[in-house]
Order: C-alpha cells, then structure tokens, then sequence
C-alpha cells in the first residue's frame, strides 16, 4: 500500500512539477488550488493532534487543567521549569521573570500566559507552588504546576527541555535555565534564555505576538497593549 | 531496472535557463499499479487536453498525501523520552528518515539564473525612505563618498522578494509543496534564490522584499533579515539578527517596520581607508559569498524554508571573463562554467512533507541532501573545465565531499578557493574538501578528461547521525549530484588555473604580538549554546571595539562532544595558530588563507587575526550550526569611532 502510494505522488508531482518549471506556473497553480481546499477540509481529522502533551496538571491556585486544552490552546505562552527547593538559578528566574511580567503590563493574562511547571512534583504540591507564588508576589496570568512525576517527564520532552546525553538529562539543574516561548495560533515556538534581560525575552515574547508591530519594549505601548 | 519514461516534460518544456530545473521523466523504481500504467501509456497529452490531465493527476493524486500530512510540520513530532505509553492523545511519533526518492530524474539548468539590474522607484536613499515602504534602518554609512560619488562603475540595482512557492517539487517521489524563495525578475520563488554577479569598484543595491505570507502557520516565521555572508558591509546592511522586519513588524533594533530594505553593498574591498585607493586592497578579495536570513531565533526554519542564494562577487583578476585579454586577469572558468551549488540537508515526514522540530533542543538532522532545490539532481556539462562553487547551506550536516565514477573510482580536481577567497595557490590534484556549515570550496574540475557519456557522482563521505557534529569519513559515501559529461563544448576552452592565483598580506609577527587578544569560549550551559558563559543579546555589544583596530580573537571550544563552525561577520581572518587537545597542530593548507567560517572541532581552538576597518556599527560572531546560533549561540560586538572605552 505504501508503495504505491509513493508512486502515485511520483507521477502526479512529475506531471505537475514539469508545468511548473517551465514557463506556464499560472496554470500549475490553478491546478493546485484544488488542492489546497481539500487540504484545509482534511486537515480536520487531524485535530486530535495536539503540539504538545495534553497531560492533566494542578495549578498553585487549585484547579485542575489539561496542559494543551486549558493552558495552551490559542494562546501565547512562555514557559519555564523550575522547583521550590532549587537555589542555584530559580529564585534569580523567577525574579527575572517578574520583571518580564511588569513590562508586559496589561497584556499579562490576557494575551500573554506564563506558567512555571515543577520537576519536583512530588515535593512540589500545589499548596508549596501557591507559598512559593505568593512569596515571589507573582501576579495573575502566570501558574505553577505540577502533576504526576510521569506526566511532568512527559511534558518536559514534549517541550523540549532535555538533553541527549542521560547523565546531564538526569541533573535537574539543565532544566531551568531556558523558556520556551510560543503562539500556538501560528504554531510558532523558540527558546530564550530565562537569565536574558527582561526587555529581551520581552523582544521575543513580541516577535511571537502577531498583533505587535514593535517588538523593543516601548514603555507607553507596553501600558495600552498596543504596537 | 531501467524503465520507460511515463512523461517526457523535457520534449514540451526545454529546461529553462532561468535558474529552476527540468524533470527529464518520472522513473518508477517500484512495481507499476495497473490504473497508473494505463494513465502514463497514454500518448503525448497536448494543450488544454494536458492542462485537466495535469489537473487530475496533480490535484487528485498528490492531494491525499498533501492532505494526510498538512499538519505533519507543526504536530507529529518525533519526541525522544516518550516511553510511557499510558497515554494516547500525543501526536504519532513522526519517523526518524526521509521515504526513499527517485535518483536523477531532475536536471540542473545548464547555467545559473543571473539576477538581472532593474530600476529601483522609488530610488535608494541614504535615510530610510519609510514614507514609500522602507524598515526603519540607519543611514547607510558612506553613501555620499561610495553611492553619490562617481567610482570605478555606475550603481547597479536590483530587487528581490522573499515569498512562498506553494508546490516546489524537491524530487518526483515527494509532493508538490510549500517553499519559501526569493523571485528576482519574474514572479517565481526559487531556492536558492538568483544569483547575483556582482563587481568590485560598483555600489549595489539590493532591495530586498518581504512577500512572505503574513498569517503564516508552522515553521519559519515570516520576516526577514537578509545576511550577505562575508560582506564587507557597513553594519545597516549586514542583515543584523535583531533588524528583522515585515510591512507589520520591526525587530527590536529597527525603528519601524517596512515591507522592504534596502541593503548597500558597497564592493569596497577591505583596507579601503588604510590604501586611500579608491577601492581598498585587491588582497582581501572575496568570490563566493551568499545571501540568506538571518533573524533572531527563527535562522534555522527560515533556511530549512529556504531562504538563501548566492552572490558572485568580482575584480580585474577573478574577472567573469575566461577569454579576458588583460595580462592580470587569471582566466578561470567562467559563466555559464562558473556554477554555484549549494548543498542543505532536509528532513521529510512520510508523505515526502519538509519537516523542522520547532522544539527538539538539538534541531533536526536532515537525511536527504537538497543539492540547488532538488535531491538527487543531474547537472548536464561540457567536456572543459568547470568551476564549481560548493556551498555547505546547512542547517547542521557536515560533508567530505568526493567526486567519483560509477565505479566509486575517486577524480581528482584543483581546490582554488576556500570561503570564497581565492587561495595564494592553487591545491592541484585534489581529492576530496571537508566543509562545515557555512564554509564555501571552489573547485575546479577538467572534464575534457572523460568521454562524452561519461557519469560521475560528487558524494558525501562523512557519515553523522546527529546535529551535534559529525562522525567519520566512510566509503562509498551517499550520491547527491550526477554529473553527465554530454557534449563538446561550443568553444575552445580557453580557461586555465594558473599556478598563482591571490596574494596574501604577509603576516607581520610585530603587528601580531601588538595586537589586543580577545578570548571567545563556545559551551553548552542550562540546555543552552553560550558564548563566555552568556548567551545572545541583540540589544547591547558585549564588546566595543575600535575601527582599525587589530586584534587576535582566541575561538575555544573545550568540549569533545560538538564541534562548532564560528562565523565572524564583517571582517575575514587569518589562523595564525591552531591546537587539538592542547597541543599546536599544522593549519590545514586550504585553512591558511582568509577565512570567515573557524570550524572548531572537538577540543579545538583557534586563534585568529582580524582588523576592523572602513565602516562602524553592530555585527556579531556566532555559531554556524544553525541550532546553536538560534539557542543563543551569538555575541553582539560593535566597532566604534574614538572609542573611549574601548575593549572595556
């Protein structure tokens, strides 16, 4: 089945490709607009598909959510791993990170959703997370979570925060020190560093953000959540 | 397993000369399903009869496929770590190869696609004209002295645009499918995009376009920062990381959006001030130099998109002129002899769908090679010589490249270039040039040597199973070009490689010992690529530096687990020491001339002699392994005027 499947793109792409490539493209490309329109119809079945794990998690206010469902779905998110009982780069993160919160003013939480996933988790209960909040004075928009030991290994992968080599994927500290920053409207998703100056990582935030047309902080526009 | 051609597009569609290839026939490798043998068998389809069989087989063949993998880029990722089954809501584990591809099927175009001059309205400015459209750039440094002012040539112009291709076909195994190019003249994106010949002694222009779609989805973000690699280019045209931009969108070190910029190559050599000639020194010539994007944290999807081109660039001794009667003129092989090929590395899903991992920390390994837009292509030449410009496109693979018979018989050819430069002598009797990412190798291959009919393979002998770096040399290595000798050439070959070709500024042991030493450690910290334990900032130069300074950059790199081709922008250097392990090994013959890629292999370091002249600004140094240079590898330095602070 599968090769003749392959065949079957062979000959159709040849046919197409040879009109392509000559001078004719308009008529390739009406011939390919057919195409294009099934495509958007199937790309239904596809739905269930989602960018990440949809493993459940608790946040540090106490609710209960699916990972991509209700945290990440349509949104842009920046995300970092961390644990309470990390003294080496969380507390300085953490800080960092409040700061970033401050730059994005208005926008936090309602354009813009930040979440801290522990890997901890046994340790790290939501009522640790919500101690550890409230001591950091973070503000609405941005969630600590954890969940089963499993899950949060899961998700890790799924986002990207691990290493090739198992004796430096084992050490927790390799974890915390990056932020995966994306716009799951665009599907688009990059790294920075959680160290980087706060107009830094705002820069990217913004790049990501397609309704900011400047992405170096602008303190007024920052405030109105405009470009 | 010879079989008959099932389309013979070439017999309708001559290959066009234009820079895109022809398919010359689809050639099954496999068992014929009795419904396809009964559309191909067909006779000759003509005009509009043509028009819906393409329809039929195109639309109604490739769009299963198209259609099973729309969202293959985006959601089936391959996801290491994955060994719990418990739950099944993840997306499938995408395969970790390509599906097989049918070989030679398409040709190469006999010569490149020169981007031809056009004229630019509204006209270029020194200021940013962001009334008619224009980012908000600086001023282009120099303009009144290199632009206004009469030079050697009248400013030459052109225009590209970045944009989609919505069906390239890599190879006939794969499907029609969304690229992203550059169109130069006509209204087609190709990858690589045109090339640019360009000359020494004339300002040139290059507006560069950004057509790319808006509300894009998947990887590859849709704006640009076009880096002309190696260019001695004042820093508002060196496509800097943080001056990225579309007509909604400034990157953080412009002052507004635009739908174009304007980049200024000033075809200044380097030395420009220090010879007060006009033009600088013709000992810092460079040849093959490339255009592509370089925006801040999308480098690597934008290239695998395939947003990148070569720019030719030449003077009175590499002149474009094989026949040129000036006694200083070398006679290399010239156009249509002269012949760019960029190799890149891609990854398919199981439909024959590009693939990038937006979040695999180490990027993505491709297992098929995109020789100038197709895998497995053939390039059809003359029996004389040839000048071939080898390009390592990246985004992460490593080549040991050899050129061989059918047989696997190893030819041997003359190593001209590296980096673009032309080398103080040719390396005659060649056979094989290693290129990290980025690095460049001009060749020059005679194939008068062989019969007509003869067929030959440049193939890649090192072998690499990850992005990190690569493994060994193994033989017989992987076909990516077939290279068909099929005809005399009109003419008599009048090309030659003489016995010398640029000459070098001599090294001056005072000048070196003077020089201020900078050191640069490349190394993994907190799932990161940095640089002196830092990682990039596009907004602030770690480094200020003088101009006319001279200094000797120390490039380490102390890991035996990656290697790490180190880019300097700007200005070329010189290896004036090389150690592995500690210990101070010979540099490599075709490392001893001017270099803008240092290829740090395990456990190596380099130190390197640079200077800093005729322009100021912000430029960068970093990784070439795309992966690294998205994850931060990269260091913002700015040369200054006067600077009080220097170095500090």
């Amino acid at each position: 089945m599968n090769t003749r499947r392959k065949l079957l793109a062979g000959i159709g792409t040849a046919a197409l490709g040879g009109l392509l490539w000559g001078r004719t493209s308009l008529q390739a490309h009406e011939a390919f607009e057919s195409a294009a329109i099934d495509m958007a119809d199937a790309s239904v079945d596809g739905a269930q598909n989602s960018y990440f794990p949809n493993v459940w998690l608790d946040s540090h206010e106490g609710k209960r959510v699916r990972f991509y469902d209700d945290l990440v779905r349509g949104k842009i998110a920046v995300i970092n791993f961390m644990f309470v009982q990390c003294g080496d780069i969380c507390p300085t993160m953490t800080a960092n990170l409040i700061k970033v919160q401050k730059l994005l003013g208005e926008r936090m939480g309602r354009d813009i959703f930040m979440y801290s996933i522990s890997l901890q988790p046994l340790m790290d209960t939501p009522e640790v997370l919500k101690a550890y909040a409230e001591m950091h004075r973070v503000q609405p928009g941005w969630q600590f979570l954890t969940g089963t030991e499993a899950d949060i290994k899961r998700l890790r992968y799924g986002l990207g925060f691990y290493d090739p080599e198992p004796e430096v994927d084992r050490n927790l500290g390799t974890h915390t020190g990056m932020l995966r920053i994306g716009n799951d409207r665009s599907e688009r998703w990059t790294m920075a560093p959680a160290l980087a100056e706060p107009e830094r990582i705002l820069a990217t935030i913004n790049h990501v953000d397609s309704t900011m047309v400047h992405t170096a902080y602008r303190p007024v526009a920052a405030a109105s959540g405009l470009g | 397993m010879k079989s008959r051609t099932l389309i013979d597009t070439r017999k309708e569609l001559p290959a066009s000369k234009q820079g895109v290839a022809s398919i010359s026939a689809a050639e099954p490798t496999q068992t014929c399903d009795k419904s396809i043998q009964a559309i191909s068998a067909g006779d000759p389809i003509q005009g509009a009869a043509r028009r819906s069989f393409l329809k039929l087989t195109g639309a109604a063949l490739a769009a299963p496929l198209l259609l099973s993998a729309f969202d293959s880029s985006a959601k089936s990722r391959r996801r290491r770590g994955d060994d719990e089954d418990d739950e099944d809501d993840d997306a499938p584990n995408a395969q970790s190869s390509s599906p097989p591809t049918i070989p030679w099927q398409i040709e190469l175009p006999v010569a490149v696609g020169q981007l031809q001059p056009v004229v630019l309205d509204p006209p270029p400015m020194e200021v940013a004209n962001t009334a008619a459209g224009e980012a908000g750039r600086d001023l282009h440094q120099r303009w009144n002295e290199l632009y206004v002012r009469p030079r050697q040539y009248s400013p030459a112009h052109y225009e590209l645009s970045a944009k989609e291709n919505p069906a390239w076909v890599f190879n006939p195994a794969y499907p029609p499918q969304r690229v992203w190019g550059f169109a130069g003249n006509g209204p087609v994106a190709t990858i690589p995009g045109p090339v640019i010949f360009a000359y020494y002694g004339q300002p040139t222009i290059v507006r560069m376009h950004n057509r790319l779609p808006p509300d894009h989805v998947g990887f590859g973000t849709p704006e640009i920062s076009i880096h002309l690699h190696n260019a001695h280019s004042a820093s508002e045209s060196d496509g800097f990381p943080g001056d990225y931009y579309s007509a909604n969108k400034a990157g953080p070190t412009l002052a507004s959006p635009g739908e174009f910029k304007d980049n200024f190559y000033a075809n200044i050599y380097a030395g420009y001030d220090e010879l007060q000639n006009g033009i600088g020194d013709p000992r810092e010539a460079m040849g093959t130099l490339f255009y592509h994007d370089h925006t801040l944290d999308f480098t690597a999807p934008n290239l695998v998109r395939g947003l990148s081109g070569f720019y030719l660039l030449f003077d009175h001794i590499d002149s474009d002129n094989e026949r040129d009667p000036s006694p200083s003129a070398l006679r290399l092989p010239s156009y249509p002899y002269d012949y760019p090929l960029e190799f890149a590395d891609r990854l398919f899903d199981r439909n024959g769908l590009l693939i990038w991992d937006q979040i695999d920390p180490d990027g993505v390994l491709g297992d098929k090679v995109v020789v100038n837009g197709y895998i497995e292509p053939v390039l059809r030449v003359a029996a004389r010589k040839y000048r071939l410009r080898l390009l390592n496109g990246g985004p992460s693979r490593f080549y040991a490249f050899y050129l061989i018979t059918g047989d696997n018989k190893e030819q041997s050819f003359s190593y001209i270039a590296n980096d673009g430069n032309l080398l103080p002598a040719p390396l005659y009797e060649q056979f094989s040039v290693r290129l990290a990412v980025a690095e460049r190798a001009d060749i020059v291959v005679d194939f008068s040597r062989y019969p007509i009919g003869t067929e030959l393979y440049l193939v890649n002998r090192l072998t690499q199973d990850k992005t990190r770096l690569p493994d060994k040399v193994e033989k017989p290595g992987v076909r990516l070009l077939k290279i068909i000798v099929d005809r005399y050439p009109p003419e008599q070959d009048l090309s030659q490689v003489p016995s010398l070709l640029r000459e070098l500024r001599p090294l001056d042991p005072q000048e070196i010992k003077d020089a201020k030493e900078r050191r640069w450690e490349f190394d993994r910290r907190n799932g990161m690529w940095a640089v002196n334990g830092k990682f990039f900032d596009p907004l602030r130069p770690v480094e200020k530096i003088e101009r006319d300074a001279v200094e000797v950059w120390e490039l380490i790199n102390d890991s035996g687990g990656w290697a790490h081709p180190i880019h300097i922008h700007f200005e070329e250097g010189r290896i004036i020491e090389k150690r592995i392990d500690d210990r101070i090994v010979p540099i490599p013959l075709h490392e001893q001339g001017r270099k803008d890629v240092f290829n740090l292999g395990p456990n190596t370091s380099m130190k390197v002699l640079l200077r800093f002249r005729d322009f100021t600004g912000k430029y960068i140094i970093h990784c070439h392994n795309l992966i690294h240079e998205d994850h931060a590898m990269m260091v913002r330095w700015d040369i200054e005027d006067d600077s009080s602070d220097s170095g500090s």
